[in-house]
């Protein structure tokens, strides 16, 4: 069975959806700790009044490339890794439907990286880095400032590619390659949110690749689709961009909320409440999601017909996001529960991510948003959603099925250890922002009047504490796959699910012949 | 080691960590109702909204909690094998919908009230420019540029001495000249943008519009209380994004008037400067104001420079070059230079160039006049 190449050739050639899998989660994982180590200078840099350690533009270059790197570095291949090792696992499938596409959009992702942060180690001195700096979002004209412009559009261009190919991936897989008798409405959770995310990103990612040609096209060929002295209207880039943007927001929320709905009903010993809503739930916010782009623009100067509409839909989606909590804890309720620490991760995950449901109900409301835009109190909004949703389901996800992927039982204390202090800290980081915000303090600005100073030094210690424990995670990781207790094929006590009955360690090759789903 | 003895540890650590800060600190913890009727209106829908969520949260975490202590193996729980109910699930759909109109309804009426900017008394152009606020009263004949004032700009550079922040008035927050408006009266601005995107904030009216380049936003708002009200530029616009503040003072409506005739007289004053002769030593000083106000930004005070901003000091243009090149450059621009010609008067230009060719040790003794720069646009 193991008559693979070895060595760097063995990673390089690889059309399995194992090592595949496994190259995503480690490119996700080193993206977060250089995306990380950008949040930690951004957060020495506010951790007190005055400017202390990098000048202002080397900050906008940091919350740009934080943001950048995260989103497309770390959450989104962190996803795709999870894809690549559970689809075929759980819907009873020998690999992925389209092997060697697979491997190709793995490698684009390195170089997209390199490409993208290359202009960071350009200029003479460090701190003159030529790194893009004008926010994740690029908005037009400032990004039309950037000299270096080509780098950034051709590393989206690349992300861009790696996502569709994986998405059409998964796509062909989950619809093509389910063992016998999985029919769709059997299928885990997990395959079903992966399922419409795949459909999401196949719908936006050329939206995002035509808004970076238009940037191209005005920077370097004298056309005017953002330029209004050629024309163009600069509101224009955000209305394409967030067309894109919003989808994206749940492209990277979705598959958290598989992972979650995954689970919850292995420790509570208890089927998932409402599968069908849940599916139903998955697909409706899909639906919303590209019908409320502009509630991130309300400030822009829209007409107030168009600022009425965009609200109301936005709120809408509080309903579907309301039943998938309340289903999740019906699940959990009159359930035999334990607290192995992927539970955790999901426990914490439903009350955090929760907070940042709310304040999105919040930022939905047209006029108080008037006050909310760009400040704190959104940053710490989209962390709730982002860190505490989709991050803290990652890092339950990998807990969860690491012992499936090695063999291996992790070492409980110190991710327990992992769990505590992380989930502690990153409160101290994110919950002061809410009040930051509230008190006016805008985002995006690497120095504050003296009133911010007291948030902002809890914040930054919230923060440090919250990057160092990351490296835990590191240790208790690479401790996992080197030794550790064995455990059994069912991994988790009663564990439901077809990844459950292959061998631990899953072999390089399962579900050779499928199994049957009854 | 038990995860509650851990969470016991942390807790306490945590609330070490916190004392001294609460005891040493006025920590603002919502948002400013502010001093307009809107504001106040907004601050209302905020608590509301607020109120709501907290009372859902509180609902949702007090079951959840409950679960997660009753329903726990440990506890000999066993597990109830049911997995749907049609009931429940259209129960808590239409629940949060309800409460989604209680919020939209009274959301949708302030919301109107913003978005009507009829029948004002006094009409504002606001321009942003990379990196400071441009305000011409429409009415009035008036325009001028508001800048980061100069003492938070000293504190703010990187390594400044960290006293000079605790110097500085209202660090960050002050600028050198900042716009008058009179008390209840509506007050309609028209912002818009010579560069990128900026946003004109000021959360005591509860106003915050973008300032698009080549397209006109309007907002308003109705001060019901004399008072110093401050803001910042909330959408990044490069560099100097977090260093371009909004100061409005609002005062009755006789001071307002007699603020627009010292205005005015101010610049009948200025109008005759460009034909005038100055002495050197009125254009080094007069250079030196403008100087800070318009290029230490990315020149420096001492005129060091940094990064992609060349330092003037011994510079070849600013030295040895000729003067109509150093004004050309001044009042065109070059690269990301922006050009000042727009922005500032001949004898602002004249002074400013003076200033640079006999600053930090340039000593030229070149003294450049008005009229050079008349002729040099």
């Amino acid at each position: 069975m193991s008559d693979h190449p070895t060595g760097i050739k063995r990673w390089l050639f690889t059309t399995n959806h194992k090592d595949i899998g496994t190259m995503y989660l480690w490119f996700a994982f080193t993206m977060l700790f250089v995306g990380g180590a950008m949040a930690m200078v951004i957060r020495a840099e506010l951790f007190e009044p005055g400017m202390q350690v990098v000048n202002p533009n080397f900050f906008n270059m940091m919350t740009t490339l934080h943001g950048l790197i995260m989103v497309f570095g770390a959450i989104m291949p962190a996803m795709v890794g999870f894809a690549n090792w559970q689809v075929p696992l759980m819907i009873g499938a020998p690999d992925m439907a389209l092997p060697r596409m697979n491997n190709w959009s793995f490698w684009i992702l390195p170089f997209a990286a390199i490409m993208l942060v290359a202009p960071m180690f350009m200029g003479g001195d460090f701190m003159d880095g030529q790194g893009p700096a004008f926010g994740w979002t690029f908005y037009e004209p400032l990004s039309g400032q950037y000299d270096k412009l080509a780098f950034f559009i051709f590393a989206v261009h690349l992300l861009g590619f790696s996502s569709i190919m994986g998405a059409i991936n998964i796509i062909a897989t989950i619809l093509n390659m389910r063992a016998p008798g999985m029919t769709l409405m059997k299928m885990p959770l997990f395959v079903w949110t992966w399922l419409i995310t795949a459909f999401l990103l196949i719908a936006v990612m050329p939206v995002l690749a035509g808004v970076v040609t238009m940037m191209l096209t005005d920077k370097y060929f004298g056309t005017s689709f953002f330029d209004a002295a050629g024309g163009g209207d600069p509101v224009l880039f955000q209305h394409v961009f967030w067309f894109f943007g919003h989808p994206e927001v749940y492209i990277m929320i979705l598959p958290a909320f598989g992972i979650v709905s995954q689970i919850i009903p292995t420790f509570a010993r208890k089927p998932l409440f409402g599968y069908a809503s849940m599916v139903y739930a998955t697909a409706a916010i899909a639906f919303l999601s590209f019908i409320v782009w502009a509630h991130h623009m309300f400030t822009v100067g829209m007409p107030a017909a168009g600022e009425l509409y965009f609200m109301y839909a936005t709120v809408m989606i509080a309903v579907p996001t309301a039943v998938k909590v309340f289903n999740w804890t019906a699940t959990m309720w009159k359930g035999s529960m334990t607290f192995e620490v992927p539970m955790l991760w999901a426990i914490a995950f439903v009350f955090l991510f929760t907070i940042g449901g709310f304040t999105g109900l919040m930022l939905g409301v047209v006029p108080v948003d008037f006050q909310y835009h760009d400040t704190y109190f959104v940053v710490a909004h989209f962390h709730y959603v982002l860190v505490t949703g989709a991050l803290f389901a990652i890092i339950g996800g990998v807990y969860y099925w690491m012992p499936k992927w090695t063999g291996n039982m992790f070492d409980i204390t110190l991710a327990k250890w992992h769990f505590w202090v992380s989930t502690i800290s990153v409160n101290i980081l994110f919950f002061p922002q809410h009040f930051l915000g509230l008190a006016g303090m805008p985002r995006r600005i690497p120095d504050y009047a003296l009133q911010f100073a007291e948030f902002n030094q809890i914040s930054s210690i919230g923060a440090f504490i919250f990057g160092g424990t990351q490296l835990l995670f590191l240790y208790i990781i690479i401790k996992c796959i080197k030794g550790g207790d064995k455990v059994s094929d069912e991994v988790w006590e009663d564990a439901k699910g077809l990844e459950w009955e292959v061998p631990s360690p899953a072999p390089y090759h399962t579900h050779v012949t499928p199994p049957t789903v009854k | 080691m038990s995860a509650s003895h851990i969470t016991k540890k942390l807790s306490v650590l945590l609330g070490l960590l916190l004392v001294p800060g609460i005891a040493l600190a006025d920590y603002a913890l919502n948002m400013t109702q502010g001093v307009t009727e809107i504001s106040k209106d907004i601050y209302d829908l905020h608590q509301l909204v607020m109120w709501i969520c907290t009372v859902a949260g509180i609902l949702v975490f007090t079951v959840m909690i409950y679960s997660l202590i009753n329903h726990r193996k440990s506890k000999g729980a066993v597990a109830a094998q049911f997995h749907e109910s049609a009931t429940v699930e259209v129960v808590w759909t239409v629940i949060p919908l309800v409460i989604l109109v209680a919020i939209a309804v009274p959301a949708t009426g302030v919301l109107l009230d913003i978005e009507d900017p009829s029948k004002s008394d006094v009409t504002i152009q606001v321009t942003g420019w990379q990196w400071k606020w441009q305000y011409n009263y429409r009415d009035e004949d008036l325009s001028f540029f508001s800048n980061l004032s100069s003492d938070s700009n000293e504190a703010r550079q990187l390594g400044a001495d960290p006293s000079l922040m605790a110097k500085a008035d209202n660090y960050l927050l002050n600028v050198d000249k900042p716009i008058v408006v009179p008390v209840n009266k509506k007050v309609r601005l028209l912002i818009t943008s010579n560069d990128v995107i900026h946003a004109w904030w000021v959360p005591e009216f509860a106003v915050k519009r973008d300032a698009v380049p080549g397209f006109i936003n309007e907002s308003h708002f109705t001060a019901t209380k004399t008072g110093i009200y401050r803001g910042q530029c909330a959408e990044l616009c490069g560099k100097d994004h977090g260093f371009m503040p909004i100061v409005v003072k609002v005062v009755e409506q006789a001071e307002y008037n007699n603020w627009l005739k010292t205005e005015k007289a101010a610049i009948a004053a200025a109008a005759g400067d460009s034909n005038k002769t100055f002495s050197h030593d009125e254009l080094m000083a007069k250079g030196e104001a403008v100087y800070k106000a318009n290029c230490a930004a990315c020149h420096q005070a001492d005129g060091s420079g940094g990064g992609p901003f060349p330092g003037l000091v011994g510079s070849k243009l600013v030295t040895t070059g000729s003067i109509e090149d150093h004004l050309k450059l001044i009042i065109a621009g070059k690269g990301i230079m922006p050009p000042f010609g727009a922005q500032l008067s001949d004898a602002d230009i004249a002074a400013v160039t003076t200033y640079e060719r006999n600053a930090w040790g340039n000593n030229t003794g070149d003294t450049v006049q008005p009229a050079a720069a008349k002729a040099a646009r």
